[in-house]
């Protein structure tokens, strides 16, 4: 349980470094408007539009889960899906057009967009789906609507968690770069993680259906 | 795809003039009469060469008649907005048009030495997928790379209106017309944005007709060349207001934002005023409603001239217009060069208040009456025309061709293609170098300067110098 919770800080530190994610658009607000109140504002705008996609995500799939005869399935489906983005992110390099296509300003709206495509809210739904899987097998069969309740919850915490952690790394490095290092830096520290990206949501959906066949 | 963003990437204009200076130079080769193909030459620029100032390299195209102008890069400095997600393209390919081909060709330019095509798109296609005819400038930016049209579609370019279209910045296949509402815009030339802001700018040369065949003397003095600026919401590919500066500001071409995208202001040169034969520019800014204004900040006054010394075009007026054809900003904003393409003087404006530039340096070099020689005693044939400045803005190199039937026009006795650089002083200042000048081959003249690495013309920025 504790491991799985691991999981769901870990990967929001490690969306949170990652540029593409956005924090240089923080680093950029705060400079455009000589404000460093317009980091704290740009990073809560990242955040928040960060957490819709984890929402919009997870909340399905723990509507599904209502249906726990199947979980076994339904951990399966869920694995193979993560593990169908990883494999179409490693396929198709392109970058989709239309986020080029959002208002410089419009961060909400372009880091939901961002998290969508990059099928970062996917790469939850395994860590999640085994959060609740042993939930329920430590609290016995429950009435289906405390059940439902619960996975509703779980899934806000594992998006909320998650999109803390997240900010926190993020608004570190939007940090560091403002006040320190400089913008010198950017270009030398942004790493291509496309690869990196796309087999973790393999490496992601495999162990999901791995410790859905043989653990919990 | 890199592992990291290539390194002539830089987030704002500052670190830009920071980073190493260019070693080459990329300049095009034109044949006036198209009797031979045009090309691009390789220039050595590393000051410690030994062929330092030659040209070390060309490569010729398998076409004639392609009429090469104006070019640019497959990728800058805009790369390294997450925002776009090119930030592991490289700079590496050098996209150039034939304005009257309408054939583009893709050049890969890794290895300057060892330029080759990478791929050569057809005109069949470009009308096919665009509607447009005559690509002309380009830039990179958040959706690919953007290529600006002098002409619309038809034999003659004028069945509807030239504009922009999108290249996608990997692959290169034309993805189809950037506006989405052009308002009243008919006439294209130049453009350029400010990215964080998400304005783009654009500005008015005339129609094909207008100007393949020579300039038309009757369109000028009745105003029929363009003379608006067009202001757009940048990724909502939308027209929202349009500046006329008065029809008698005939041919505003280059258009020139600040570098830093903090700055909500610009420069745009015009060609000629055909109430005095000025020369002018525009300053161009955001009021404090919100819309956008221009007003004329700097005036050229034309010089008198005897009949006798002056072109068919000219005689009636007794005077030489300074024809002002190319601007270009240095990256920290400070100062602005002005080519005068008739009275063979380049301008060094400081323009620290871009309300009251301050003419800080000024060299003088060919030029229709004056005919300057270069300060190492050679000739210097029609005037200075496409200007590039270094990075650091130490060094400012041009060179003299206009446009092949204009040149002709306006100097009908000259021939031949040069380039020649200047040096900036601590606190301006211009002077020529008299050891470094590019005598083109026989039968070419030249035109627009690429830096290796990114130039002043060339590169966005994503974020404000500190």
């Amino acid at each position: 349980m504790t491991a799985l919770w691991g999981a769901v800080i870990l990967s929001g530190f490690y969306h949170g470094i990652n540029p593409g994610m956005g924090w240089p658009l923080a680093v950029s607000a705060g400079l455009m408007q000589d404000k460093r109140r317009s980091i704290v504002v740009a990073l809560g705008m990242l955040a928040l539009g960060h957490l819709i996609a984890m929402m919009a995500i997870l909340l399905p799939f723990s509507l599904m889960k209502q249906l726990f005869l199947w979980e076994k399935e339904l951990r399966y489906i869920a694995g193979i899906v993560v593990i169908v983005m990883g494999l179409y992110l490693l396929i198709n390099r392109k970058h989709p057009r239309f986020l080029a296509r959002v208002h410089p300003t419009k961060l909400t709206l372009w880091s939901f967009l961002a998290a969508t495509a990059h099928g970062a809210g996917l790469m939850l739904v395994p860590i999640y789906l085994g959060i609740c899987s042993v939930d329920s097998a430590d609290t016995g069969h429950q009435a289906a609507q405390s059940l439902m309740r619960g996975n509703i919850i779980n899934a806000v915490k594992v998006a909320t968690i998650h999109t803390l952690a997240m900010t926190f790394a993020g608004g570190i490095l939007a940090v560091i770069f403002y006040f320190w290092l400089g913008l010198k830096f950017l270009g030398r520290t942004w790493f291509n993680l496309d690869i990196v990206w796309a087999s973790s949501l393999v490496l992601v959906g495999t162990l999901g259906i791995l410790t859905a066949r043989f653990g919990h | 795809m890199t592992l990291t963003p290539d390194p002539t990437f830089h987030a704002t204009a500052k670190l830009a003039m920071q980073a190493p200076v260019e070693n080459y130079g990329f300049t095009v080769m034109l044949s006036p009469d198209g009797s031979q193909p045009d090309g691009i030459a390789v220039v050595d620029l590393d000051e410690k060469s030994q062929t330092f100032g030659q040209i070390v390299h060309q490569l010729i195209m398998p076409n004639k008649g392609d009429e090469f102008h104006h070019f640019g890069w497959n990728a800058c400095s805009s790369a390294l907005s997450p925002m776009s997600g090119h930030a592991f393209l490289e700079r590496r390919y050098l996209i150039v048009p034939g304005i009257r081909s309408s054939r583009i060709y893709i050049i890969d330019v890794k290895e300057p030495l060892e330029a080759k095509i990478h791929k050569i798109i057809e005109p069949e296609e470009v009308f096919a997928k665009t509607g447009y005819s005559r690509p002309h400038t380009i830039h990179c930016g958040p959706e690919g790379i953007y290529v600006s049209t002098l002409g619309g579609g038809g034999e003659d370019g004028t069945d509807g209106p030239p504009g922009i279209f999108i290249m996608d910045c990997e692959t290169f296949e034309i993805i189809g017309q950037y506006e989405m509402d052009r308002g009243p815009q008919d006439k294209h030339y130049d453009f350029w944005w400010n990215l964080p802001q998400d304005y783009m700018v654009s500005s008015e040369w005339g129609l094909p007709p207008q100007y393949e065949g020579g300039i038309v003397a009757e369109d000028l003095l009745s105003n029929k060349y363009g003379h608006s600026l067009h202001f757009w919401d940048l990724r909502k590919r939308k027209n929202i207001q349009t500046i006329d500066l008065g029809e008698n500001h005939q041919m505003a071409l280059e258009v020139r934002p600040a570098h830093d995208p903090k700055s909500t202001y610009g420069f745009c040169g015009v060609v000629v005023d055909t109430t005095n034969l000025q020369g002018a520019i525009f300053t161009w800014w955001k009021g404090d409603d919100g819309t956008w204004q221009a007003k004329k900040t700097i005036t050229i006054d034309p010089q008198p001239a005897d009949p006798d010394d002056l072109p068919e075009l000219l005689k009636g007026f007794s005077a030489v217009p300074p024809l002002v054809t190319d601007i270009d900003l240095s990256l920290d904003d400070r100062f602005l060069y002005v080519a005068c393409w008739g009275t063979g003087e380049m301008h060094q404006y400081d323009v620290s208040d871009p309300m009251n530039p301050v003419l800080s340096g000024k060299v003088e070099i060919g030029g229709i009456v004056k005919d300057t020689k270069h300060v190492n005693g050679k000739d210097f044939a029609f005037g200075p025309q496409m200007v590039e400045i270094s990075r650091d803005g130490s060094r400012v190199y041009w060179t003299n061709s206009l446009y092949s039937t204009w040149d002709d026009q306006f100097y009908p006795n000259d021939e031949g293609g040069q380039m020649v650089l200047a040096r900036v002083g601590e606190n301006g200042g211009l002077e020529l170098d008299k050891d470094f000048y590019i005598d083109f081959p026989k039968g070419y003249r030249s035109h627009q300067i690429r830096l290796e690495g990114g130039d002043c013309s060339t590169d966005s920025f994503c974020y404000p110098s500190v």
